[in-house]
């Protein structure tokens, strides 16, 4: 799929600004602060319903507005779609598909898909182990929209068996309370165990999937500098269970060790909102013994694996997304950048985003936009 | 803000459930400028709901008497026992005319976030009904929700000692709709559940 046209009202630094896309590689360029960035931020709005820059929608309307309005024209092969989407900080959005407005803005979801780079993408190599688990549970609900479901369902098991282990906790330390609130944790876990154990099914074959990508993309990036190697780092030893059965039996175990644990402390220690992904370089861990540069490319990589994955994926899983990197050239050099341009070249539609001419590579041929002051215009 | 009683009646409209300020506002308006007669049998209602109802000995559903009229009514089958969260549940239930057993309303389900325990719930009370042997089915028809499938998850546990048939309400597509309307989850669990086609 691609995104055919793009316009924008009081996005960001937009008053208004249309923007006629075509397949292939689009970038745009303009110094800092001119209003790339908001341009593709946008883009990945309508794929995510959020941004991947902040976490509330409040700074995405233009100042002194109250609205904002995104609005696409994609394209499926030959089949043409317009989603618009209007947000409201503060209140619930609003959608349309194909101008109907009888649809609900979830309903929005899947129709535009993209993979997006970002500097802020640093903090998967770089950071908590949080942020590894969203970019592996983002991209699974990617691949299957049902597990958003589970994802709900399994937050909430935990929120819910949290309160009731804090206040079992309480009640031990301070003497007297109500002992008898435990009986039903064996219920919570049960239903922990099933919603984690299919959650963590989805995340394993998942890392499978990635792992080769994202070492044949690293080594792309930066040819003799890996291997890398992804290790999918459960919070109970596993011992090689892949199926949801065998994993509910796992967790359910490890459960049931750690119950003693979890009544002192008051919180659940078992399943995969405690897991992490351990990145590998070479034999080592990347967090903590990678160079910049080298986080740096491995970040990428991750992001082009994704994207493969999911080309792969094919018209099953609703198309080829939309690859969109944000002021990734400034961070490579020429050798880095040529190959990158190199890899993304037959990409269905890439959009990508620089401060100066100079950093694009020769090698991307395709549109390109100069972006200045809330203007674009093509070149 | 407005003026003292004005204000009050907003304020006590504003804590019934799904209405916000603007709708309570809105009713109090109405109320304001409704004919008297008609104010005073709202409030003649409110008050006598809350002194002539009340709940059933037995199953814990809204009743008039000591007994609701289900648990009153000798036809109903006494084997079986459909097990509800609230009073509501069971009219919903009763409008099907499926069901000819009896009810037995928990008032609300497991949540911890809420501080809401088995021993919130009328637990102890459907223990001692089917103490007797006389219920040979337990029917569990918690909300499809995850508080209300962990109570039916609980009840099941709490009950299996006894050799009960125990059963839960089927989740999955709604009846007359169309396939592609229906959300992942609930297709999801549709499939899920999916059974054998006998012919």
């Amino acid at each position: 799929m691609h995104v055919a046209h793009l316009s924008l009202a009081d996005f960001r630094s937009y008053a208004r600004v249309e923007v006629p896309l075509d397949p292939g590689v689009t970038a745009f360029v303009g110094p800092n602060g001119q209003g790339k960035t908001n341009l593709v931020e946008a883009v990945g709005y309508l794929a995510t319903l959020g941004s991947h820059r902040v976490a509330s929608d409040a700074p995405l309307v233009r100042m002194g507005a109250e609205r904002a309005v995104v609005r696409a024209s994609v394209a499926h092969g030959d089949r043409q779609q317009l989603v618009e989407l209007e947000i409201n900080p503060g209140r619930a959005n609003r959608a349309r598909i194909n101008r109907s407005s009888q649809v609900r803005p979830r309903d929005v979801l899947g129709i535009v898909r993209t993979v997006l780079f970002a500097p802020e993408d640093l903090s998967l190599v770089k950071g908590d182990p949080g942020e590894r688990r969203r970019f592996l549970d983002e991209l699974v609900t990617l691949r299957a929209p049902r597990m958003a479901g589970v994802r709900q369902d399994y937050e909430r098991v935990l929120r819910q068996r949290n309160t009731l282990l804090k206040s079992a906790a309480l009640a031990r330390r301070h003497g007297g309370g109500r002992g008898a609130d435990l009986s039903t944790l064996d219920v919570w876990d049960q239903h922990l165990a099933r919603h984690g154990a299919e959650l963590l099914a989805q995340r394993l074959d998942l890392v499978a999937g990635l792992e080769p990508l994202t070492d044949k993309a690293y080594e792309q990036l930066a040819p003799g500098g890996g291997p890398v190697g992804l290790e999918y780092r459960p919070s109970s030893e596993t011992a090689g269970a892949r199926s949801r059965e065998e994993l509910y039996e796992v967790l359910m175990g490890a459960l049931e060790g750690a119950r003693k644990q979890e009544i002192e402390r008051g919180v659940t220690l078992v399943g995969p909102h405690r897991d992490d992904l351990l990145l590998k370089l070479g034999e080592l861990p990347a967090k903590g013994y990678a160079s910049h540069g080298e986080s740096w490319s491995y970040a990428l990589a991750l992001r082009l694996a994704s994207y493969e994955l999911l080309r792969a994926d094919g018209e099953r899983a609703g198309g080829e997304p939309v690859l969109i990197l944000d002021d990734v050239f400034a961070e490579l050099d020429a050798r880095r950048r040529d190959r990158l341009a190199e890899l993304v070249a037959p990409g269905e539609q890439v959009l990508v985003t620089a401060a100066v001419d100079d950093d694009v590579p020769g090698a991307l041929s395709g549109a390109r936009f100069r972006v200045s002051d809330g203007e674009v215009d093509r070149v | 803000m407005y003026e003292g009683v004005v204000q009050d009646l907003i304020d006590e409209l504003g804590r019934l459930p799904g209405v916000g300020p603007k709708s309570a506002q809105r009713i109090a308006f109405h109320i304001l400028q409704a004919d008297p007669a008609d104010v005073r049998r709202l409030a003649h209602a409110l008050a006598e709901v809350k002194e002539k109802v009340r709940f059933c000995g037995i199953c814990g559903n809204v009743a008039q008497d000591e007994q609701c009229r289900v648990c009153q009514d000798p036809r109903r089958d006494p084997a079986v026992i459909c097990v509800v969260e609230e009073p509501k549940d069971v009219v919903a239930v009763e409008r099907t005319r499926e069901f000819r057993g009896r009810y037995h309303v928990l008032g609300g389900a497991i949540s911890p976030i809420e501080g809401v325990g088995p021993d919130d719930l009328r637990i102890r009370e459907l223990l001692a009904r089917l103490a007797d042997g006389t219920v040979t089915e337990l029917i569990l028809a918690t909300d499809p929700n995850l508080e209300g499938e962990a109570t039916a998850t609980y009840l099941a546990r709490m009950v299996k000692p006894m050799g009960l048939k125990v059963t839960r309400l089927a989740s999955g597509l709604p009846v007359g709709g169309d396939l592609e309307y229906a959300d992942e989850v609930t297709l999801g669990r549709a499939f899920e559940g999916r059974r054998l086609l006998d012919v």
